[in-house]
Formats: C-alpha cells, sequence, structure tokens
C-alpha cells in the first residue's frame, strides 16, 4: 500500500513535469501557428524544418549552427585550460591551493545574470566589441571550473610516481604527460567535457549579455526574441521534439549498454 | 630541466583574475560612478529611495523563498521514495527527472505558459510560482537524492533495533542526515529563482517583473551605472545566503566529530 502511493506519487510529478514536452511533442505535428490550436495531423513542420537545415539560409539553423559551434569551441577550450589548471592546483599546497579553488567556484556560485553582466561590463571596459568571441570567451569562463572539479579526483586517484617514472626513463615531459598522464585523465576530461558542453548549449543569460548588437543568435536568445516578438516560430517544435528524441534514445543506448556490462561483470 | 607542476595552475589563475575578478570589481567600481566616471552614492541612493524597485526586490525575494518552498515540500518525498529500496528499485525513474533539464529552459517554460492559456488559467502570480517549480525540482531532488542514497542505512536500521519508530527514525536520523543534501537544494533553487529574467515574464504574460528584469533593462538601455548598482545589491544577497551555507556546513562538521 505504501509501495502504491509512493509510486503514484513519483508518476504524478512525472506527468506534470513532461506535460508541456509531451505538448510540444503534439503540436509538432500540425500546422498552426500558436500551440494548443489543432488544425489537424501533418508534418509540414518537419518538412520546413528540414529544407531550411537543406538550405542553410533561415535564422533558426544559423541559431542551430551558432549554439552547437560555440558550445564544442567553448567545452574543447575549457577542457584543455581546465585540465592543465587542475594538475597545477593539485600540485599546490595551503593557502594558494585554497585561495584558487575559491575564485574556481565563483563562477559556478554565481547567478547567471551576475556573471553576464559582470562579463558585459569587462568587455565595455576593455574595449572589445561584442560579438563571437566575447561569447565564447564568456562561456569558457563559466564552464572551466566544471572540467576542474571533474579532473581533479582523477589526479587524486592516480599514482603520482607512474609521471616521475616515465621521466626518469628518459621521456620528454610532454610524453611523460601524453602518454602517462592523459590516459589516466582522460575519464575526468570526458566529464569534464561533457558537462561543460551542455552547460553552454543550455545558456541564455550570459549569451544574451556578451553578445553585442552584431545580430548574433544562439537557440536560448532566438527563442526569447521569437517569444517577445509575439509568437514562435512553429518549427522550433519538431526541432525540440527531436531533440529530445535524440536525447532520450542516446539514454536508453546507455542504459542498455550499462545493464549489459553489468551482467558480464556478473558471470565472471 | 623540467617545469614544477604548480606553476601549471599560473594560465588560469591569470584568466580567473580577468574573467571572473576583475568583472566582479567592475559592477562595484560602476556602481559607484556616475555617467561621467565621478564618484557617486547615487545609483545605490536611487535603488533605496525608489518605491518601485524596492517593491520589486521584496516581491523577487518572496518568490524566491516562495518558490523553494514549494520545490522543497514537493521535492524531498520525491528523492526520499526514489532513494528507498523499498519504494523505488528502478534507477530510470532518476533518469526521468533529470531529462527534463536537457531540453531548453526557455522553450520549456514557453510551452507551460501555453498549457496554462489552453486550460483557461490566468497568467499571475500563481502561474509563476507553479511554473518555476516546473523549471527547478529537480535541482532540489537530485542533491537530496544523492546524500539520501549515499547514506549510511545501518544508522536508521540500528535506530529501528533499538525501538525508534518508522516516524522516529525519519526525524532523528533520516532527516538530520540528509541536511547537506536540502541545504545544496535550496541553494541551487534559491539563487537562479531570486535572479531569474526572462522565465517570470513568460510566465505571467509581463504582468510581474523581478528583479533580474529591471538589471536587465537598465543595462540594455545603456543606464549601465545603475544595473551595476542593482547587480551590486543582488551579488550582496547572494554572499549573505552562501555565508549561511558555509555555516550550515561547518556545524555540520563539528557535529559530526562528537
Amino acid at each position: 500500500m505504501k509501495k502504491f502511493f509512493a509510486q503514484a506519487y513519483i508518476w504524478f510529478l512525472l506527468i506534470l513535469l513532461y506535460a508541456p514536452l509531451v505538448f510540444i511533442g503534439i503540436f509538432s505535428f500540425t500546422e498552426s501557428r500558436v500551440m494548443g490550436n489543432w488544425t489537424g495531423f501533418s508534418t509540414k513542420l518537419y518538412g520546413n524544418l528540414f529544407s531550411g537545415m537543406m538550405q542553410g539560409d533561415s535564422a533558426l539553423m544559423a541559431a542551430v549552427k551558432n549554439t552547437l559551434l560555440i558550445a564544442l569551441i567553448a567545452a574543447a577550450i575549457s577542457t584543455l585550460l581546465g585540465t592543465i589548471a587542475a594538475i597545477g592546483i593539485f600540485n599546490l599546497k595551503g593557502r594558494k591551493k585554497a585561495g584558487i579553488q575559491f575564485l574556481n567556484n565563483i563562477p559556478m556560485i554565481n547567478p547567471d545574470i551576475i556573471t553576464g553582466v559582470s562579463l558585459f561590463l569587462l568587455f565595455i571596459f576593455l574595449g572589445f566589441s561584442q560579438g563571437y568571441t566575447t561569447v565564447v570567451l564568456a562561456h569558457i569562463t563559466f564552464c572551466t571550473p566544471y572540467v576542474v572539479l571533474n579532473v581533479m579526483p582523477k589526479l587524486a586517484q592516480m599514482n603520482p610516481n607512474t609521471y616521475e617514472a616515465a621521466l626518469d626513463l628518459g621521456a620528454t615531459p610532454g610524453q611523460a604527460l601524453r602518454k602517462v598522464m592523459i590516459p589516466q585523465l582522460r575519464p575526468g576530461m570526458i566529464s569534464g567535457f561533457i558537462l561543460a558542453f551542455t552547460m553552454s548549449l543550455d545558456d541564455f543569460a550570459v549569451t544574451f549579455f556578451t553578445r553585442g548588437t552584431v545580430g548574433l543568435d544562439t537557440l536560448s536568445t532566438y527563442i526569447y526574441t521569437d517569444a517577445r516578438k509575439g509568437g514562435l516560430t512553429p518549427e522550433l517544435r519538431p526541432l525540440m521534439t527531436l531533440i529530445f528524441a535524440t536525447i532520450l534514445i542516446l539514454l536508453v543506448i546507455i542504459n542498455i549498454r550499462q545493464a549489459r556490462l553489468a551482467k558480464k561483470a556478473a558471470n565472471k | 630541466m623540467t617545469i614544477k607542476r604548480s606553476s601549471w595552475s599560473i594560465p588560469y589563475l591569470i584568466f580567473l583574475l580577468i574573467f571572473v575578478v576583475l568583472p566582479l570589481v567592475l559592477i562595484a567600481i560602476y556602481a559607484f560612478q556616475d555617467g561621467e566616471g565621478g564618484f557617486t552614492f547615487a545609483n545605490i541612493a536611487r535603488f533605496f529611495t525608489d518605491s518601485d524597485s524596492l517593491s520589486t526586490f521584496a516581491l523577487s525575494l518572496e518568490v524566491a523563498i516562495e518558490n523553494t518552498a514549494i520545490c522543497l515540500l514537493l521535492g524531498y518525498p520525491a528523492a526520499y521514495i526514489l532513494a528507498s529500496k523499498d519504494l523505488n528499485r528502478s534507477a530510470v525513474t532518476v533518469i526521468l527527472f533529470i531529462l527534463p533539464m536537457w531540453i531548453n529552459a526557455l522553450m520549456r517554460t514557453l510551452a507551460t505558459a501555453e498549457l496554462f492559456n489552453v486550460f483557461g488559467v490566468t497568467l499571475g502570480k500563481g502561474t509563476l510560482l507553479f511554473g518555476m517549480a516546473y523549471d527547478y525540482l529537480p535541482f532540489m531532488i537530485y542533491p537530496i537524492y544523492n546524500t539520501l542514497n549515499k547514506m549510511d542505512k545501518s544508522f536508521s536500521e540500528a535506530a529501528e533495533d533499538l525501538g525508534a519508530t518508522p516516524a522516529q527514525v525519519f526525524r532523528k536520523v533520516t532527516l538530520p542526515l540528509s541536511m547537506p543534501g536540502v541545504t545544496s537544494g535550496i541553494m541551487m533553487v534559491f539563487m537562479p529563482t531570486v535572479s531569474t529574467f526572462a522565465i517570470s515574464e513568460f510566465l505571467t504574460n509581463n504582468k510581474i517583473k523581478l528583479f533580474g528584469t529591471i538589471i536587465q533593462e537598465n543595462i540594455n538601455s545603456s543606464m549601465w551605472n545603475y544595473g551595476a548598482a542593482l547587480a551590486l545589491i543582488m551579488l550582496v544577497i547572494i554572499g549573505i545566503t552562501t555565508l549561511f551555507n558555509d555555516e550550515d556546513e561547518a556545524g555540520k562538521a563539528e557535529g559530526g566529530l562528537i
């Protein structure tokens, strides 16, 4: 009985949580301009989305491309910067270590709007014209701390003598880094990269304040401007549905693989 | 000659100084400057004498506190059920709670507002609270679930063996041990809600303006100095909240030693 109520509660919350997403999904299969107005089944919006993708000239597609490209660049640079930083911080001691870790925490604690406004003022102060570069720099700022946090535990697990041993056996520091250190840090770097990538994809406020007036749009700022103009581009509905379906499928695949691996481990 | 590896933190330190410390200092500098760059208290004074700004500020705090409370009330039981081996055996339900976060928050919010419209609910403070609870509930559930999941079950079993009723076990063992998760959940919900903009406009059809929106409006209309002053005030609120959290955790650590 207790279990029944518990499960019912969980499903109640999940239904509430998923209602807007299901709503978007359902209304991706009709042509009406606004959600909530069913004008008969149609896959025209999907067709529009794909033909827009083929031609690559629609503002929505440009926004999607910007979002992905910015996230990719920011996550890659953050992973590089964060990994080097983590190695450095790990080898620091005492107050210096605590100090830099404190600074590393600030972008994670700060609300987006503060990060956005403060970086906006920085770029004004430095006289940078705002656009693509400033958005990427801003994204690196709030992504790197997550990479540092993901790589640090891997450094703690690593036997510090392996790196020294490689040096003693004649490896150059570069070789020792590439062949000994990086392979052991890789899981942390990968999870840091994924986290940085998703943080960048999701961002709205920081991009909003640092994109300047050159007309640069990511998916978030596109949706914001669109909604303020009144009425969302209908093609956003199939786009969101496809994104959600992709993530769902990816998660299912990952889960099945993990279950299989667990089974294999159990059989051994 | 090999370089000392601790020096590898230097590039990042420089990066942090330029992109984290300097921008925050700039907020403070701009907040105390007039249009010509002279020192002034006028921006801060303007906030404390403008009844509109003050009431928006009060409303933002109120909404953030209420939203955090709603998320805690809804989220704690959910996290408890998800972490309990007797009540829930599937890891998939946990993932299901995190999954919606992958969909653009603005898009989700707009769909929520549209759903309210379909059901004929007038957009206002009620829909604002309800809609924000949608957006932030996963941030409350996840940290609480994590602490409950990692918790050593032998404590509650010991309490049971020693004759505690299930309610007593929960009140005296489970709840106190889950407090670190609760505080980080509160932080993760309160911080973004007190500073939110855009979401509040969408959920209320521009009827309710929150503090974040005024900051954005001032910055966007080139009133940087007043915008910076408002941002500084928000920064103080954030700082105070973080301090509470730290104290709480320090208290926990001491308590754990006894």
